[in-house]
């Protein structure tokens, strides 16, 4: 097996003091500081602001069906969003970014121009947040990794499953996120990771088990000790199928189905204060006091425990940590910048999204070797899947049981299930229904790769769910 | 461009069975008012270029984020070694077959060109319909989006194809949230963005815009006062804003030929549509007609080549409840041996070619919207989605509209919020009871069909009149 050292392998913690820059820079970083450097020249004599963040990858995407190569290939990626402001307007652009000063330069300063051009044509901005130099306002965050290379991802991989029928994407490669502004303030962060996201089928069609794999340093072993693990539930799925009516079962919601249900909150739930103000929010009853979840549910950022950048799009690193529902009460809404100036409220440097970046579930009391005796008999669920809201407002949500799901009775796996659909509120299933969370949390990452590959994830325990309501 | 792309292929000297490059340049506007306040002013550019090689049957890609002929070239040879390292693993062994040599030219259609409107005037319009849309201190929140993309493409290839095609495409949103007594409702243009098109600002422009925007703005705050929808089992009379998503979820999405040859398996999931269903399966009643059309010039995912070479032409799926033909292109279609389309679609230059929807369309029938509804006693009539969620073989699924009316002894009366139904797949399209005619057509779109690892979000459209179906379970919102 072959190992691709990324280029810089020093991991360097972050320098939040310091305004000097390590000699050991990859040229992405030199180039991007140069950038902002040249952007400041021409934005300075006119009285103008900017922010100049970028996101860059290089990746290998390896596509695989039936144990075999479905598709194959090499991004490398990068891209600016220049933002430009004066006293009360903003308008910005987004453009390649390709390491290259002279060519990056050339299409910056024409972009330049032409907001330069835009800016008086647009209206005031009443919530624009100009940057300020914020305390710290530098961060340096360099990870070390070993990734495969990518000629030996394909052999490394499928020599291990070739019995098996295997499918899944590796995706794996440099990561960059960055952030500069006429304020000074200066954040890079630089990480090799890599995702696998894969299933095992078995004999019978549609039966599969879904395995996740990441991290910034490829291990052999715990890849093939993960494949050997979905082998053992695969076995499971060999016994006959049983199609359970519609109903409110018991249900253990294994750490993967759980974070699907919290991915769906933190994306769409509206835990922000713009959706909360604006009424696009899931949480507004629990945000007024008017109802709590269970006093054992808390939902909390965490940068301490997933590696994703702490700056916003600002330029303000958030805290470590942030309470969002603790014991089953309201803690704090994300409040961005902008919606700090526009709702009178104290930022907490949450993205303008005001979605979550490092989510992070309080585990319970529930051991791992007692989750079938207390689950006694109902399903046992690994996964969801397509996920939405029924009631938005009123905290419905919806969705469909996927892959290695069972019917438990008395404590025993009996079957794997006919997929189920489930129609709940959450103020109900992590409210009184929530019986208990296991007693460890699970990192689930991000696999997601649209127009780029994510980082971090969600970490989660699985949730034991009384009376879980499944309608189709 | 395609001058210079033939040059730089012809620079590249690998023992490959097959090379191609293709380049993409998509210049983007984004302008978004919330409340009557700037929220997006942005340009964008995307561009770069994928070169795939083919070489020992196994395709290997590489994509660069830059279109000089040097980073080409590079991207040439690590496409090859791409595909060498991998071909001893080739799921499927393709020949330069599925990579016609086609020559040809596209350019989508547009009356009022994307830049006919200075950044001035679209702020000053998406103010205008911020203030339309807020009819009542009860609006809570008003938005309005527009967007333009001009999307230029350039294939060529080592047999000889040279395509050009530049899509010209205005998406554009308003919405309003109503609060009143703890209740909240929504109502938007159709659905979020679902006034997609190609061509230019004669998609968002002309008196009839002030009055959507007015419409909306009112219908939102009238939500406030309405009940649920009934749960009940009733005929269910489906918009053509919500047809979109029906046909979209339930027709498009299990008849792509890659879900059902297991490629999406891990990610989107399979279909419940089998091979051997082809030329046999009743998947609805015969007044369910299914076209995959990219000849519709205003349709949002019009084209005439797909990103393989492959010419598009419009194709029955489903003709009179009987499945036809899927959607899958060359690749799938040597693979699987039934018929497709040419629907091999990469969502830019950084992403391969996969099996896509484009314009899947329900053609009309002959019935009027007053005669449906007059023929009716009791059911619901639904339009605009809000919610959608299906399973990963395309069975079951759930779906939720914005607005809803009882429908009563042939009437449409009493005014309904939160409208949901549920069914299974071919329950629900063989109870397909009634399609509306012509003049109840309407067409839309969406910029966000994900599928695909890695990932990617295509932009489809969807025509369709207005629908009834018999027995379908619906339901309201809360508890």
């Amino acid at each position: 097996m072959t190992l691709l050292s990324p280029q810089s392998s020093a991991s360097v913690s972050s320098d939040l003091a310091s305004s000097s820059v390590s000699s050991k820079q990859s040229v992405q970083e030199r180039v991007f500081y140069q950038l902002i450097e040249a952007v400041g020249h021409q934005t300075a004599a006119k009285n103008q602001f900017f922010t100049l963040t970028l996101t860059g990858e290089t990746s290998q995407f390896t596509r695989f069906s039936q144990a075999k190569v479905r598709q194959t290939g090499a991004v490398c990626d990068g891209q600016m969003q220049l933002s430009l402001m004066s006293a009360e307007r903003i308008t910005a652009a987004y453009l390649p970014f390709t390491a290259q000063f002279e060519a990056d330069w050339s299409a910056l300063s024409q972009t330049l121009a032409a907001l330069q051009a835009d800016l008086p044509q647009v209206p005031v901005d009443p919530y624009l947040v100009l940057p300020v130099k914020a305390q710290p306002s530098r961060s340096r965050e360099v990870r070390a990794g070993q990734l495969l290379s990518p000629g030996t991802v394909v052999e490394t991989l499928l020599s291990t499953v070739q019995d098996l029928d295997f499918s899944g994407l590796y995706a794996g490669g440099m990561a960059y996120r960055a952030y500069g502004d006429s304020a000074g303030n200066r954040h890079w962060f630089e990480t090799p990771s890599f995702t696998l996201d894969y299933s095992l089928f078995g004999d019978r069609a549609n039966q599969a088990v879904k395995g996740t794999l990441a991290g910034n340093r490829w291990n052999l072993t715990d890849y093939q000790h993960n494949i050997r693990h979905s082998q053992q539930q695969l076995n499971l799925l060999n016994r006959p199928v049983k199609a359970v009516s519609k109903g409110a079962y018991r249900t253990y919601l294994a750490p993967a189905a759980a974070a699907d249900i919290i991915d769906t909150i933190i994306w769409s739930g509206g835990l922000g204060a713009a959706d909360l103000q604006q009424g696009n929010s899931a949480f507004r009853k629990l945000e007024s006091g008017d109802v709590q979840l269970s006093n054992q549910f808390s939902l909390s950022e965490n940068f301490q425990r997933t590696d994703v950048p702490r700056f916003n799009e600002n330029g303000v690193l958030a805290s470590a940590q942030l309470s969002v529902i603790e014991n089953g009460r309201w803690a704090n809404a994300l409040v961005s910048d902008r919606s700090a100036k526009e709702y009178g409220k104290l930022s907490n440097a949450a993205n303008r999204a005001e979605s979550m970046r490092a989510p992070t579930v309080a585990p319970g009391t529930l051991a791992a070797d007692q989750v079938l005796s207390q689950l006694e008999t109902g399903l046992y669920v690994s996964n969801l899947h397509y996920l939405n809201w029924s009631d938005r407002t009123a905290g419905r949500l919806t969705g469909m049981t996927r892959y290695a799901c069972f019917w438990v009775e008395a404590g025993e796996i009996v079957a794997p299930i006919e997929n189920l659909r489930f129609d709940d509120n959450l103020y109900r299933f992590l409210g009184e229904g929530l019986i208990d969370l296991s007693d460890r949390a699970t990192f689930l990452p991000a696999v997601d790769t649209y127009d780029r590959r994510s980082l971090g994830g969600i970490w989660t325990p699985g949730l034991l769910i009384d009376q879980f309501k499944y309608t189709l | 461009m395609i001058g210079y792309l033939t040059e730089t292929l012809e620079q590249i000297d690998l023992p490959a069975d097959w090379i191609g490059i293709r380049a993409v340049k998509e210049n983007s506007s984004w302008h978004a008012m919330r409340d009557g306040h700037p929220q997006q002013n942005q340009r964008g550019l995307n561009q770069g270029g994928m070169v795939e090689v083919l070489a020992q049957g196994q395709f290997g890609y590489s994509a660069v984020n830059q279109l000089s002929s040097e980073a080409l070239r590079a991207a040439a040879t690590t496409a090859y070694e791409q595909a060498i390292a991998a071909s001893k693993w080739a799921l499927y062994r393709f020949t330069p077959s599925v990579r016609p040599a086609i020559k040809g030219e596209y350019i989508s259609p547009a009356v009022l060109p994307l830049n006919a409107l200075s950044v001035a005037d679209i702020n000053d319009l998406l103010s205008k319909l911020c203030e339309q849309l807020k009819v009542s201190a009860n609006i809570v929140r008003t938005s309005a989006i527009a967007r333009t993309h001009e999307i230029e493409s350039w294939f060529v290839s080592s047999n000889g194809a040279e395509i050009h095609q530049k899509l010209l495409l205005l998406e554009s949103h308003l919405g309003a949230i109503a609060q009143a007594s703890g209740v909240t409702q929504s109502r938007s243009d159709n659905g979020y963005l679902a006034r997609s098109y190609q061509g230019g600002w004669e998609h968002f422009s002309g008196e009839s815009l002030s009055e959507r925007a007015h419409k909306i703005g009112q219908q939102a705050v009238d939500l406030l006062s309405a009940p649920n929808c009934p749960t009940e089992s009733t005929t269910l009379v489906l918009a053509p804003d919500q047809m979109m998503l029906q046909i979209h979820e339930s027709v498009g999405h299990p008849l792509e030929l890659d879900r059902i040859l297991g490629d999406e398996r891990n990610y989107a999931g399979g279909s419940f549509v089998q091979p051997q269903d082809f030329g046999q399966l009743v998947y609805g009643s015969p007044l369910m007609n299914i076209t995959f059309d990219t000849t519709a010039p205003q349709e949002l995912a019009s084209y005439q080549f797909d990103d393989t070479g492959a010419i598009a032409n419009r194709e029955y799926l489903i003709r009179e409840g009987v499945l036809e033909r899927g959607l899958g292109g060359l690749e799938s279609q040597s693979r699987l041996s039934v018929p497709g389309v040419s629907c091999a679609r990469a969502c830019s230059w950084n992403r391969p070619a996969i099996d896509r929807m484009a314009n899947i369309n329900l053609e009309p029938g002959e019935t009027s919207f007053d005669e449906m509804i007059g023929s009716i006693e009791n059911g619901v009539y639904m339009e605009s989605n809000r919610s959608w969620s299906i399973d990963d073989q395309r069975h079951k699924f759930q779906f939720g509209c914005e607005y809803a009316r009882k429908i009563e002894d042939g009437k449409l009366t009493t005014l309904l919020k939160n409208p949901n139904y549920r069914a299974t797949t071919p329950q629900f399209w063989r109870s397909l009871s009634q399609v509306g005619n012509g003049e109840t057509l309407e067409t839309y779109g969406t910029p966000y069909c994900g599928k695909g690892e890695p990932n990617q979000l295509v932009r489809v459209g969807h025509a369709s009149p207005v629908c009834a179906f018999e027995n379908i379970e619906v339901f309201g919102g809360a508890s």
